[in-house]
């Protein structure tokens, strides 16, 4: 049954009515009206849904909504931070990472967590931790290339 | 493409041929104005319809009256100087809302910034067949070029008029126009301001050489890039309409599965839910999508299935089912191929085996549809919103005035969204829902009623002289289709035929179509071939070619591989292949490490050289190269369909392989930029030679060839 639950949000506070076992995503997607998380397979397969749990990256679609109360979540909408594009944005936008995109908010997330814990990462430990992102148009090498140019700027200038 | 010979005329695939006749095309002049605004427009319309006109169309203005039908372009420069071009394709990730920008913003000597592009909105964009076969930049590169320099050339006569002065002596650039002799100048806003006037012309312009480009050609980022960082872009999943409901279908158990009976009481008596049962469509909606789910859930349905063949048996069954007569597209015949295989002195023949599999785009099928006044509005990820628009008319019974297509810019397609299927599911429900429905496939749906690229058996039968020269060529290829059938080798005797057979599971277009099964084959065989021949395989291919754009891919890619190369280490091994398809030519080089215990095969490093004319963005055009070579690798290692009576046996990305980070080896791009020939397309031919480059890799490592696609789905076995 559906309960009331408070939920977190890039920094904002919600309080949201949805069957506990409701896939984060969807409460995202359809409640919150926060588009960026994508839908790309409800398995946990693709990434196109990562979010922040917590500052860890999580797949919203197999994390049920009463699970993610209580904790800060962060969506590709609560990156930028007073127009400034957060490192990793700029990076992907600066390497041209992206075809069609649809993989792009996971890619980004990922890569936000993994720098978080670590801020300079080798190129097997990039790949490791999007390993569970399909990119389908193939634009790896750039995504690779993103991450390491994102760290270098947090390493210079901070987040 | 006029400087080619005549076997390498560009023939639709059989599955994408299915072109809508050319349509009325509604929007009348005076509703294009009020939609845009005032300003200067100039349409292009086909060199055929121009002929046809009674008066010349390039000096003629029209007033009021319905667009000419054939237009295939327009531009329209407002009275603040902004540009924005039309056009009916359909931006799905392979950049041309970029290059079809630079593009105008070349010839119309305007900055780059000031193009706007509006793409595939059948309400507002010419008619257009649909976003495939490698036609966006052939075809709407050079009608934008002309429709620029006719604005241009319209911009100078307003401010010769405005003057008095003679327009020959006038220039235009940086959006203005300039007259040298007194200096002064005036800017396309102003010339603009307080116009309605519209010309179109001929498609036959003279144009800005490529050698001369300014904007084109540079490696300008994706427009709207920082939308897609932010996660602000709205694909078609991610739009939402007021009073919006969540639709979806209930599927049937197996392909081809009817319903026996059916009871939708329990749902009925959901509160906020709408069932629609009209024939065998069976779907929901309802305000969330679980609501939906939970409906669809207690609608209780009876089915019969029908026994069907599997994978297992599907190259014996493709054999045949194979028609008697082989297909009139693909067959060529030169020469005696008897003659040439007893004259041989080696015959090597083989037969090829490709598995089906799915395009699998990141974005699934998707449609958001709503009902206005009898009018009906989709938006929806399609290659083909015209042909979409069409099916809908169709479909519901209206007028095709009645419905509008729009296609956001849309989570890829690769030759997978060609079909109206989530639109026509939106709208029925959205119908009986008396509200806009939004339907998103689940990945399962799409894994399993999309469609699929074909399965194909291709035999091959050939001989070569003692010195390397083919003497034989038979090509003989089953379902899969006709892209890429020719061999680009010069052979004196050949024959190439293509079987159609009915299809068992739905197909149709992927990229680069049957061009990969079919230069699989060919760049497999001749490889096996040049093993005959005791010669280097880039020898063997270089004495059998004469195309001097082929050779210059393959010395190009050659040389950034360091070809031939010396093994170094155990399991390691080094394959080449080439092709030409749809206007460009690629070679591919590819390195791979087997691990002779395990079997494990990994791909350690791919050098593609790629030539399509003159280049119009060399950074997007990286990126799709690079890209094909990475989806190629999926096709060519792991990627297969498993079906059984009728059911996908793996249609989840947990059972169906795609490449991953870790499967993407080294990659280098080499790209030959041609100013002295035409665009052409780029989605497609730069995935053709990855398998066989891979698998020649994989035998010179191994010893082992092997001729089906996948090749190592669970490693390589007998290594």
């Amino acid at each position: 049954m559906a309960k009331t639950i408070e939920l977190e949000v890039n920094g904002k506070k919600y309080p949201v009515n949805y069957p506990p076992d409701t896939p984060l995503l969807y409460v995202l997607r359809d409640e919150l009206g926060l588009t960026g998380s994508k839908y790309g397979c409800g398995e946990g397969q693709c990434g196109a849904c990562t979010v922040l749990i917590g500052g860890a990256p999580r797949r919203s679609c197999q994390i049920p909504v009463s699970s993610a109360a209580g904790k800060p979540v962060t969506t590709i909408e609560g990156l930028e931070t007073g127009g400034r594009l957060h490192p990793v944005q700029q990076a992907f936008l600066d390497a041209g990472a992206f075809q069609c995109a649809f993989c792009t908010s996971g890619m980004i997330m990922s890569s936000v967590g993994l720098l978080q814990t670590n801020s300079n990462p080798s190129q097997s430990e990039i790949i490791q931790s999007l390993q569970g992102n399909i990119c389908r148009c193939g634009t790896h090498p750039r995504v690779i290339e993103a991450v390491r140019q994102a760290a270098k700027m947090i390493q210079e200038h901070g987040r | 493409m006029s400087n080619l010979p005549e076997k390498f005329a560009i023939e639709p695939e059989r599955y994408e041929f299915r072109a809508a006749p050319m349509h009325q095309f509604e929007l009348a002049r005076r509703d294009f104005f009020k939609i845009l605004g005032a300003g200067i427009a100039v349409f292009v319309i086909t060199r055929d319809v121009a002929a046809s006109q009674e008066t010349a169309p390039g000096s003629r203005s029209f007033h009021n009256e319905e667009l000419p039908k054939e237009i295939s372009g327009w531009l329209h420069i407002g009275e603040d100087g902004s540009v924005t071009a039309f056009t009916g394709k359909a931006e799905i990730g392979q950049n041309i809302r970029t290059s079809l920008a630079q593009t105008v913003a070349d010839e119309l000597r305007v900055p780059f910034e000031s193009v706007r592009m509006v793409t595939a909105d059948t309400a507002l964009t010419p008619f257009d067949a649909g976003t495939f076969g490698s036609r966006t930049t052939p075809t709407m590169t050079p009608q934008f070029r002309r429709v620029a320099a006719a604005a241009r050339d319209l911009l100078i006569g307003v401010a010769a008029k405005e003057w008095g002065v003679a327009p020959e002596g006038l220039s235009a650039a940086n959006a203005k126009v300039t007259d040298p002799a007194s200096g002064r100048s005036l800017r396309y806003a102003e010339l603009a301001r307080g116009k309605t006037l519209a010309q179109n012309l001929p498609a036959e312009d003279p144009m800005t050489p490529e050698s001369q480009w300014t904007v084109a050609g540079k490696p300008i980022p994706k427009v709207d890039g920082r939308t897609f960082v932010t996660g602000k872009h709205e694909y078609t999943p991610d739009l939402r309409l007021e009073g919006m409901l969540h639709g979806k279908v209930l599927r049937p158990p197996s392909f081809g599965a009817t319903i026996l009976s059916y009871d939708d009481s329990a749902a009925k008596a959901m509160t906020g839910v709408v069932i629609v049962h009209d024939g065998d469509f069976i779907g929901a909606a309802a305000p969330t999508a679980h609501e939906t789910q939970k409906a669809l859930d207690a609608i209780r349905v009876q089915w019969k299935e029908v026994p069907q063949i599997s994978n297992k048996e599907i190259f014996a069954y493709l054999k045949k089912n194979a028609a008697a007569k082989s297909d009139d597209r693909g067959r060529r015949q030169k020469g005696s191929v008897e003659e040439g295989l007893a004259s041989a002195a080696h015959r090597l023949d083989a037969t090829y085996n490709v598995a089906y599999i799915a395009h699998a785009p990141l974005e699934p099928r998707a449609a958001v549809a709503q009902w206005a006044d009898g009018k009906l509005t989709v938006w929806t990820g399609t290659q083909r919103p015209f042909a979409n628009r069409d099916e809908l008319a169709d479909v519901f019974h209206l007028p095709e005035s009645n419905v509008r297509v729009i296609v956001p810019d849309t989570g890829s397609a690769y030759g997978g969204k060609h079909t109206s299927d989530a639109a026509i599911e939106a709208a029925r429900l959205a119908r009986a829902a008396q509200r806009p429905v939004k339907v998103v496939w689940s990945r399962e749906e799409e894994f399993t009623w999309a469609y699929f690229r074909p399965a194909g058996v291709i035999e091959v039968k050939s001989g070569i002289a003692s010195d390397g020269t083919l003497t034989a060529w038979e090509f003989h290829n089953y379902h899969s289709g006709t892209s890429g059938i020719d061999t680009p080798y010069v052979v004196a005797n050949q024959r190439t035929e293509y079987h159609a057979v009915p299809l068992i599971l739905r197909s149709g277009s992927y990229r680069g179509l049957a061009a990969t099964a079919n230069h699989f084959a060919r760049e497999t065989h001749m490889d096996a071939l040049a093993r005959v021949a005791q010669m280097d395989s880039l020898e063997f291919r270089m004495k059998n070619l004469s195309d001097a754009r082929m050779r210059a891919v393959l010395e190009a890619a050659a040389k950034s591989f360091g070809w031939p190369r010396k093994k170094t280490q155990d399991g390691q091994g080094f394959g080449l292949a080439c092709g030409y398809e749809k206007g460009s030519y690629v070679a591919t080089c590819a390195e791979v490490a087997v691990e002779k215990s395990s079997g494990a095969v990994r791909v350690v490093r791919v050098v593609e050289s790629f030539e399509c004319g003159a280049i119009v963005n060399p950074d997007g055009l990286r990126n799709q190269v690079v890209g094909a070579i990475i989806q190629g690798l999926g096709g060519a290692l792991f990627e297969a369909i498993g079906f059984e009576n009728g059911r996908i046996k793996n249609p989840h990305f947990a059972s169906y392989r795609v490449p991953r980070f870790r499967d993407v080896p080294e990659i280098e791009a080499v790209l030959l930029d041609r100013k002295d020939i035409p665009s052409a397309g780029a989605g497609e031919t730069p995935i053709m030679s990855v398998a066989p480059a891979i698998g020649n890799a994989l035998f010179d490592a191994s010893g082992v060839r092997i001729n089906n696609l996948p090749m190592v789905p669970n490693g390589l076995r007998s290594a």
